[in-house]
């Protein structure tokens, strides 16, 4: 899993109203609640990014509520995964379970636009084609959700957990 | 060794004895959803090739985020959670019944010991009688719809250890904003807490609601009052292993707000005395029971809210809503000048009525004033006890309860 793609960097804290606010939450038009994703933080957001792009925040991404409408604005408007030092713990469950991909590692020396590229099964970011920097692994059964593409398809060929 | 609350419900639900950072597969015992969040949990049920709903008595599905419907749009995914419901004989709250979390503990769903995932965040509240209850999001639940179990990783806790008991005028809500200003919104992010200590075992089971509701706005994945668990074999160990632990003396308390736009951005009500405010709400998960409707109309009774201030009051329930009518809560607010919302999230979350004008200030007794929560991200919202918003109303301005209490 590679590929080089660009940066949009965002602070810490970014909680789950401001990827997408409660008002918008109340459909199931992904095409719809991806064009309000991160509205209220960069009314640019998405006009400027491009398919594949990353994401890169500070501490605590995905705070607040349970929405997985949250992960599923970020995922249907192109990004292919967020880069933060932490997350809070259901948008992780949830991005996992829709096929989003998360990396935890240090973003400070991540600049907007930088080129990103994970190669998250060895466990490292590369910035700019130089820059190595290592991140935490998934769990196994994260990991395996994640390559089943989320956990619909991996209950889908189980059955079961 | 020892094991935490956590250690041992997990362990118990999954069948093998685990302990912080191992994952389980565990069998859950009670699912709940909301309109917010029950039409992409059924989609996902569907999606995954469910037929029948494992544990139908004990899925309970919530129409209370934006109720009743504002549009055609809402009513339609309102009426497929209606149908799903039907079709698979679930227990379903509709219109006007009340918040989900009000009503699992009011109506008798959520038991000591039990594990209830929820796909709400503030499904947390419900350690407040003992169970380990946690937010998921809507595919994790259908995934509970379909196989009756989940994944979960077993949390490290933290110790929060009361001692003492508030002064009057000072509420629960004052206590968890305290603790949310020492702990920061992600000081427990993945962890369980558990309250205990004298304090903790004399607070009422509103008050431990109060305080349990906001256990994610530290990031933790639940909260549990040690005094609530009734099986024996669930207790918390003497030498069991906390990763910290933190001691409140519920008697130095004082009132206290959350300023926008973050939880832990908190201050004395003294701090922030004579910021004047637009809109005060009296309701939510946090907030929205018959000890808050009381205290409230208490300080309102006789009195007006002062002009240019809007006061929206939804009751969490409509048990609760009867009760406060039975005993005048109601009709005094409604005299002093408040508009009584029907039961549910009312403003809290920005999808209905009581949405702030741009650069408003409100005060409110809800659990998140992230920018935009409320509906408008031009407005600046307070977080606070009931007390502080009902005293808020009558002056218009933040202030302590003395100003307005004899
Ligand atoms: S009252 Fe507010 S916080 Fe509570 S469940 Fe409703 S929207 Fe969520």
């Amino acid at each position: 899993m590679s590929s080089i793609n660009k940066a949009h960097v965002y602070g810490d804290d970014i909680n789950t109203d401001l990827i997408i606010a409660g008002k918008y939450t109340k459909t199931l038009n992904m095409a719809e609640l991806a064009s309000h994703c991160f509205e209220d933080i960069d009314a640019n957001f998405t006009t400027k990014i491009k398919p594949g792009d990353w994401i890169v925040a500070g501490r605590n991404f995905g705070c607040g509520s349970s929405r997985e409408q949250a992960p599923l604005a970020i995922k249907h408007s192109g990004i292919q995964g967020v880069i933060a030092k932490s997350f809070a713990r259901i948008f992780y469950r949830n991005a996992i379970n829709v096929g989003l991909l998360l990396v935890v590692c240090n973003t400070d020396q991540i600049t907007d636009l930088d080129e990103i590229s994970v190669d998250l099964f060895n466990g490292s970011v590369i910035i700019n084609k130089k820059l190595k920097i290592p991140c935490e692994k998934l769990s196994p059964i994260m990991q395996q959700i994640l390559e089943e593409g989320g956990l619909v398809p991996y209950l889908c060929k189980r059955g079961d957990f | 060794m020892g094991y935490t609350f956590a250690e041992k419900i997990i362990s118990k639900k999954s069948g093998c004895q685990v302990s912080a950072g191992e994952i389980a597969i565990v069998q859950v015992d009670l699912a709940m959803a909301t309109d917010t969040t029950a039409p992409l949990t059924i989609q996902a049920f569907k999606e995954m090739g469910g037929v029948l709903v494992k544990k139908p008595a004990r899925t309970v599905f919530v129409i209370d985020h934006a109720t009743p419907a504002p549009n055609e749009k809402i009513s339609n995914l309102q009426q497929l959670i209606r149908n799903f419901v039907l079709e698979q004989n679930l227990v379903l709250y509709d219109q006007g019944d009340g918040i989900c979390h009000q009503l699992m503990v009011e109506e008798g769903h959520v038991r000591s010991g039990d594990l209830v995932l929820g796909a709400d965040s503030h499904t947390c509240t419900y350690g407040a009688v003992g169970a380990l209850a946690t937010g998921v999001g809507s595919t994790d639940l259908g995934a509970v719809l379909l196989t009756g179990k989940s994944w979960l990783r077993v949390p490290e806790s933290i110790k929060i250890v009361l001692t003492g008991e508030l002064n009057r005028y000072v509420t629960a809500k004052d206590a968890v904003l305290a603790m949310a200003g020492k702990l920061t919104a992600d000081g427990a992010t993945y962890a369980s807490l558990e309250f205990c200590g004298d304090g903790a075992a004399k607070l009422s089971i509103d008050d431990r609601m109060t305080i349990a509701n906001m256990a994610i706005e530290m990031g933790a994945k639940n909260g549990v009052f040690t005094a609530a668990i009734e099986d024996e074999d669930l207790k918390p160990d003497p030498d069991a292993v906390y990763i910290n632990e933190y001691h409140f003396n519920l008697a130095e308390i004082e009132p206290m707000l959350a300023c926008p736009h973050q939880v832990d951005n908190v201050a004395t009500v003294q701090a922030k005395a004579g910021m004047v405010i637009q809109q005060a709400f009296l309701g939510s998960c946090t907030n929205g029971r018959l000890t808050d409707l009381a205290i409230a109309a208490k300080i309102l009774k006789g009195k007006k809210v002062a002009p240019g201030v809007r006061l929206l009051v939804a009751p969490a329930s409509r048990k609760v809503l009867l009760e406060a009518m039975a005993r005048n809560y109601i009709q005094e607010l409604i005299r002093a000048g408040a508009t009584i919302l029907p039961p549910g999230c009312g403003p809290c979350v920005g999808t209905l009525g009581g949405i702030p004008a741009d650069g408003d200030v409100v005060i409110s007794t809800t659990n998140r004033n992230f920018k935009g929560r409320m509906g408008n991200n031009k407005a600046f919202v307070y977080l606070a006890s009931p007390v502080t918003v009902a005293v808020a109303a009558v002056l218009g301005r933040i202030a302590r309860p003395e100003e307005v209490i004899q």
